[in-house]
């Protein structure tokens, strides 16, 4: 590495979006005012499942301010199914999805009729006019009584409510494990489901140009460029004719990862209409109508030598996929599937999935994805086979590792994990939370008998991430590539653009491409804008999800930023006369070795192309360059992350004391939005720990169904949390960096529930289901203690 | 999101308030702070065809001294309750368990007798203006009557007060030298009281001479746990009160929702009643 | 119909509006001031926080025509002519206070309601005054720590 990588990248920059961000100069799309526009609103089905017998959407035309009014029926035609893009085994059960149902609906909140009106306003008062006779239907709620014989079925011409089965098994049979081990621990943890609650709620404007059938469309999304692929599919609108934008996205962890019945209907109705069209949800909608993330049981069996040495895992998944596939939904748990083994060395891994339908919305990805359902279940286990081996649950793990020196190191699972160091940020981690001095408090505690208990929490976890290697994916039956597109243009004033094919929606991307070009280029930070999230200016990518985005699209970045000094390099030799192996370049500057005057800026050099009056022959007059990545390798982020908690034995209250946690997340790029984004991560494990679950009542209803019902944590209910780094390189990628979206979130939920059971297991507490509610640990006190 | 259509009115003084409601009978709605019924507007569950707005009425606001008592305008905000040099001295509970309702943000906006009328039994101000023994004024077409708390909540959201009627203000007896302290059990900052415990406890030569103790969310209205009261009284040390807070679920009838199950809420009435109890007398 | 006198960031409004619309409504949709997003619809989020007559409110939860005579900053209306930030906007900037942004708007109003209260405040007190409003980014660390920091106390990395 040349001096020059050095100067931006690692650097605590402010971010650049923040300017627009603090002052309200935002461009959220429901922000977006177009002359005309209709205002779109969608009736929803008030029960978990019914034939619908008749829609008269008339009287909705009556009122005043509508526009137009469509059933399903109306809307059918010119509408296909929405995709999923994921039919993670051949012969997966993939029932037909319309983007409005037409004769049965399937979940509480499925689409059933629109209207559209001059305002909001105008529009909710329509949709009460809307007439919907149903008969109802039984719900299917519970998924081991989904898979029995002759049990209601969500999808009646499919036959089955098994989506499909997904089998695992590599090394030692765990049959002959069993036999040998000195001991064995069966588990079944369950993974509530979640609501991901990005702060923006979803949003789309579609303005049709009817003259020529052009079509762009405004979205909340993640990801623009899969849904213009995919809405040019359902829609029949030709790909060419269909301008996707992502404006400013406020989060999405994974729930604007998403094709989305509103998208299309979006399209279809301004088809129809010719009007522009804008559809908001309000948050309690979006809890019916935006994907749900985790929703699994697992059943998780560990075989151990009494020393604590591990010989095999055994799991299996029953996992709720709601009532349809959307984008990516049986592929969540396989997402996970690798990652069951953890940071652990064995000799035997089995594991089955198994996707079941529901009435209930659709899951899909939700930060983490897969891995934090099995980075729980194995460090949950773990400490479960301490206490029973009579070890500390850290000393076990340490037993277990794979130690820095065996890196790379492939897994049971089969994955490759390129580099870690477990040893160093566990140190660190106990270091920092001083652990042996809680565990003395701890041990007091019990000795008096306090009502207040002490629990030590660990989490020694990695993930995968950086989706992904394009072979992989085909391998896994995942219907896209994993690479990433990058394109840098030199302006002739000197200034930089990046355009990128990830879409960010909070992570920081303009600021962090920035740092990456500047190095690469020699160019200041504040030259360089990045341009992305619109499929007509940024035409090719593969957006963000699975913690991408820098590590494919920061690496395409970096080597369009070569690519653009090499082909600078050719006319600088031209201009400054020399060959091309005289040149130096360092801080944006080529110099011929042996002769410092001699210099052009990579400024001068892009002014040069720009006026193309001295080029060689034959030169193509452009320094721009492109390049796509396409990883590999995943990528393996790792950490220890230690919880403690005080639990009021007397009312059940957890109050987290402190958290620490150090991750290694490579070579960093930017600090500040490191350190940013493991604070976010840690709250949404923590809160799926002690908060927040999708509760559905036995008619399938969604009883948390506004957000005064679904605990999102505010400022007073998380801790303050220290955090560290370790830093071993990534050996997949040129800048050495590995994803840290959403490492966060896949560590802490276990660090947490182990904590309470540490500080209730003298009581007898083996387990508590989450979230560890307040009366949840109060019962499992009083049950242990029964 | 959207609130369904409604009249409005905005009386300047509250005889105009009362015409206003009179003349409409069952479908109005008075329109306090607005933060109880703004979210049942924006979710469509109340569709008034008028709302009255009584937020211009200057005579409904403000703390005085009349006697034994602190009178309070109606639509006192709670911000105003919690910052009162009256409040504070004299109805140190009532400013207490105010500085838990809700957020700075609906403190600013929502008033003492919003909360009241509403009458959820899950909101904290019932439970307090029952244990210290308020009464509440409404002012309806034949003049003012006055309403003792204890005949206020009447059911679930339901108060005493008529259609016609007007809550204007309301009349705590003083507490100077009561010890107090309000026990609110939630699961997030922001969330409603799973169960709350009000006690006021008057002490003479260190035993309880008198408590009173307030229940959040164990009915469906505020409720006082008279049995505990009642075997407070002479407790001398933390034991005492222990036993007498056991009996703080008695002819209680908690609900059943997402975050307890009644006989958690039960235990937590023991547990929280103990508690309030001991701060409130100084015993913790 | 009803009719409305309203001050914004500084601009005198004279509009007829349905009594049921909300302020965020007139703000958004009628003024076209953008600058303060909906994120929710239980009054739970404080996305929607503006300065109403010199206190913080959520204009989710006030009726256009309650604000009738009164004046509303929202975060469009603080900084200075010159364009220069408020010590909170240039703090929540600083120390990576926001991460997509959306609660930011609410987050700023809030905290600029606490230390017109409370000039000093401790972090629990930063954090319970920011209890109606929600982040699902940032975890709230780098956002008290930036309250913290724009009441001029020292606050750690």
């Amino acid at each position: 590495m040349s001096d020059t990588v050095e100067r931006e990248v690692g650097r605590a920059r402010p971010r650049k979006e923040d300017a627009r961000l603090v002052t309200g100069q935002t461009n959220w799309t429901d922000n977006i005012a177009v002359n005309g526009l209709l205002h779109l609103a969608i009736l929803r089905s008030p029960m978990a499942h019914a034939r619908i017998d008749h829609v008269n959407v008339t009287p909705a035309l009556e009122r005043p301010g509508v526009v137009a009014a469509f059933s399903g029926a109306d809307l059918a035609e010119g509408l296909g199914s929405l995709p999923c893009a994921w039919p993670v085994t051949e012969d997966i059960v993939l029932p037909d999805h319309p983007p409005i149902a037409t004769t049965e609906v399937r979940y509480a909140g499925d689409p059933v009729a629109v209207v559209v009106a001059r305002d909001r306003y105008a529009a909710a008062d329509a949709l009460e006019a809307i007439e919907v006779d149903y008969t109802p239907l039984p719900p299917v709620l519970d998924l081991e009584a989904a898979l029995a014989e002759d049990t209601v079925l969500v999808h009646s011409d499919k036959g089955t409510n098994r989506c499909y089965d997904w089998p695992l098994k590599t090394g030692e049979d765990f049959e002959s494990v069993r036999q040998r081990a000195d001991v064995t621990l069966k588990r079944r943890y369950h993974q509530q489901r979640l609501i991901p609650n990005a702060m923006e709620p979803r949003g789309v404007v579609v303005t049709p140009l009817a003259a020529s059938g052009e079509y762009t469309l405004h979205s909340s999304t993640q990801i623009p460029h899969i849904l213009r692929i995919m809405l040019a599919v359902v829609t029949g609108i030709p790909e060419h004719k269909l301008r996707v934008i992502a404006p400013d996205v406020g989060g999405g962890f994974g729930s604007k990862l998403q094709v989305y019945g509103e998208e299309a209907i979006a399209l279809a109705v301004a088809r129809r209409t010719g009007r522009p069209v804008k559809w908001t949800e309000s948050r309690s909608e979006g809890y019916l109508a935006t994907h749900h993330g985790r929703g699994m049981i697992q059943d998780i069996e560990i075989a151990a030598n009494r020393d604590g040495t591990l010989l095999g895992l055994k799991v299996d998944l029953l996992v709720d996929m709601g009532a349809y596939l959307m984008l990516v939904t049986p592929g969540i748990p396989i997402l996970g599937a690798f990652m069951y083994p953890g940071i652990y060395k064995m000799g035997s891994y089995e594991l089955n999935v198994t996707g079941v339908f529901t009435t209930r919305t659709p899951t899909d990805a939700y930060r983490g994805a897969g891995r934090p359902e099995a980075t729980y279940a194995i460090e949950r286990i773990m400490d479960e086979l301490a206490a029973e081996l009579g070890l500390d649950p850290v000393e076990l793990r340490r037993r277990n590792w794979i130690g820095h020196e065996e890196f790379p190191y492939t897994t049971i699972a089969g994955l490759t994990y390129d580099s870690g160091n477990y040893e160093a940020a566990t140190e660190k981690a106990l270091a920092l939370f001083d652990y042996d001095k809680l565990r003395a408090e701890q041990a007091d505690r019990n000795h008096r008998g306090d009502s207040v208990r002490l629990g030590l929490g660990v989490s020694t976890y990695t993930e995968m991430c950086g989706l992904a290697p394009s072979r992989v994916l085909r391998d896994l039956r995942y219907a896209a590539g994993g690479w990433e597109a990058a394109t840098i243009r030199m302006l002739p004033t000197g200034k930089v653009e990046v355009v990128t094919g990830t879409s960010p929606h909070g992570q920081g991307h303009v600021t962090c491409w920035s740092q990456i070009a500047a190095d690469v280029l020699g160019v200041p930070f504040e030259d360089v804008e990045v341009v992305h999230g619109d499929t007509q200016a940024a035409p090719q990518g593969m957006d963000t999800y699975g913690s991408r985005s820098l590590v494919v699209g920061g690496t395409a970045v970096h080597h369009a930023a070569v690519k653009v000094v090499e082909k600078a390099r050719k006319i600088a030799a031209h201009l400054l006369e020399a060959s091309e192996q005289d040149l130096e370049f360092t801080d944006g500057v080529f110099s011929v070795k042996g002769s410092p005057d001699a210099r052009k800026t990579i400024q001068e050099v892009a002014f040069e192309t720009f006026t193309s009056h001295d080029l060689p022959d034959g030169l193509v007059p452009t320094i721009n360059a492109e390049h796509l990545v396409d990883p590999d390798n995943f990528s393996y982020p790792h950490g220890t992350h230690l919880c403690a908690v005080e639990v009021d034995t007397e009312t059940g209250q957890t109050r987290i004391r402190s958290y620490v946690c150090v991750d290694d997340v490579g070579r960093v790029v930017n600090p500040l939005i490191v350190e940013g984004q493991v604070h976010g991560g840690l709250a949404q494990g923590i809160a799926q720990a002690l908060y927040e679950e999708a509760v559905y009542d036995d008619q399938g209803n969604l009883v948390s169904g506004t957000m005064a019902d679904y605990l999102v944590p505010s400022a007073p209910d998380l801790p303050e949390f220290t955090t560290d780094r370790t830093e071993t390189p990534a050996t997949s990628n040129p800048l050495g960096v590995k994803g840290v979206g959403e490492a966060g979130t896949i560590a802490s939920t276990p660090a947490v529930v182990n904590a309470i059971v540490d500080a209730l297991r003298p009581l007898g507490v083996r387990d508590v289901r989450m979230p560890c509610t307040p009366e949840r640990v109060w019962q499992a006190v009083r049950e242990a203690s029964r | 999101m959207i609130p369904p259509a409604f009249e409005y009115a905005r009386p300047a003084d509250v005889d105009e308030a009362v015409r206003a409601l009179a003349d409409a009978g069952e479908e109005a709605k008075v329109l306090a702070g607005g933060q109880s019924l703004l979210p049942l507007l924006r979710l469509r569950l109340a569709f008034p065809e008028l709302v009255v707005d009584v937020g211009r009425i200057a005579e409904l606001r403000g703390v005085r001294e009349d006697g034994d008592s602190l009178v309070i305008g109606a639509m006192t905000t709670h911000h105003d309750v919690i910052r009162d040099p009256l409040v504070r001295r004299h109805a140190g509970l009532l400013a207490a368990a105010t500085a838990t309702v809700a957020d700075p943000a609906v403190r600013h906006r929502g008033t003492l007798g919003g909360s009241l009328a509403h009458a959820d039994p899950a909101g904290d101000l019932p439970a307090v203006v029952l244990a210290m023994d308020g009464e509440l004024v409404a002012q309806g077409p034949a003049g003012r009557r006055t309403i003792p708390a204890r005949q206020f909540f009447v059911d679930y959201l339901q108060s005493a007060l008529e259609p016609d009627e007007l809550l204007v203000e309301v009349r705590l007896p003083k507490t100077d030298g009561w010890g107090f302290h309000y026990e609110k059990f939630h699961r997030v900052a922001q969330a409603w009281a799973i169960v709350g415990v009000a006690a006021l406890v008057r002490r003479d030569n260190g035993r309880v001479a008198e408590a009173r103790v307030g229940l959040t969310n164990m009915g469906t209205t505020p409720l006082r746990a008279t049995a505990t009261e009642e075997a407070l009284a002479g407790a001398g040390d933390a034991d005492a009160v222990a036993r007498a807070a056991e009996s703080a679920a008695v002819a209680t009838q908690p609900s059943r929702d997402t975050s307890a199950s009644p006989e958690y809420r039960a235990h937590l009435a023991r547990v929280l009643a103990k508690r309030a109890v001991l701060a409130a007398a100084g015993m913790g | 119909m009803t009719r409305v006198s309203v001050k914004v960031d500084g601009t005198n409004y004279e509009d007829e509006v349905e009594p049921r619309l909300l302020l965020i409504h007139y703000l958004r949709d009628r003024l076209g001031l953008t600058g303060t997003p909906v994120g929710c619809d239980t009054s739970n989020c404080g996305a929607c926080t503006v300065d109403l007559d010199g206190e913080s409110v959520k204009s989710c939860s006030v009726l256009a025509v309650q604000a009738d005579g009164g004046e509303v900053t929202t975060v469009q209306g603080l900084a200075g002519e010159d364009g220069e930030w408020t010590g909170l906007q240039r703090a929540f900037h600083e120390r990576h206070a926001l991460q997509c942004g959306y609660c930011t708007p609410g987050m700023i109003m809030a905290a600029r309601d606490l230390l017109r209260d409370n000039p000093t405040p401790t972090s629990d007190e930063v954090r319970h005054a920011l209890e109606g409003n929600l982040c699902r980014c940032t975890g709230y660390q780098n956002i008290v720590r930036a309250v913290l920091a724009a009441s001029g106390q020292e606050v750690g990395t």
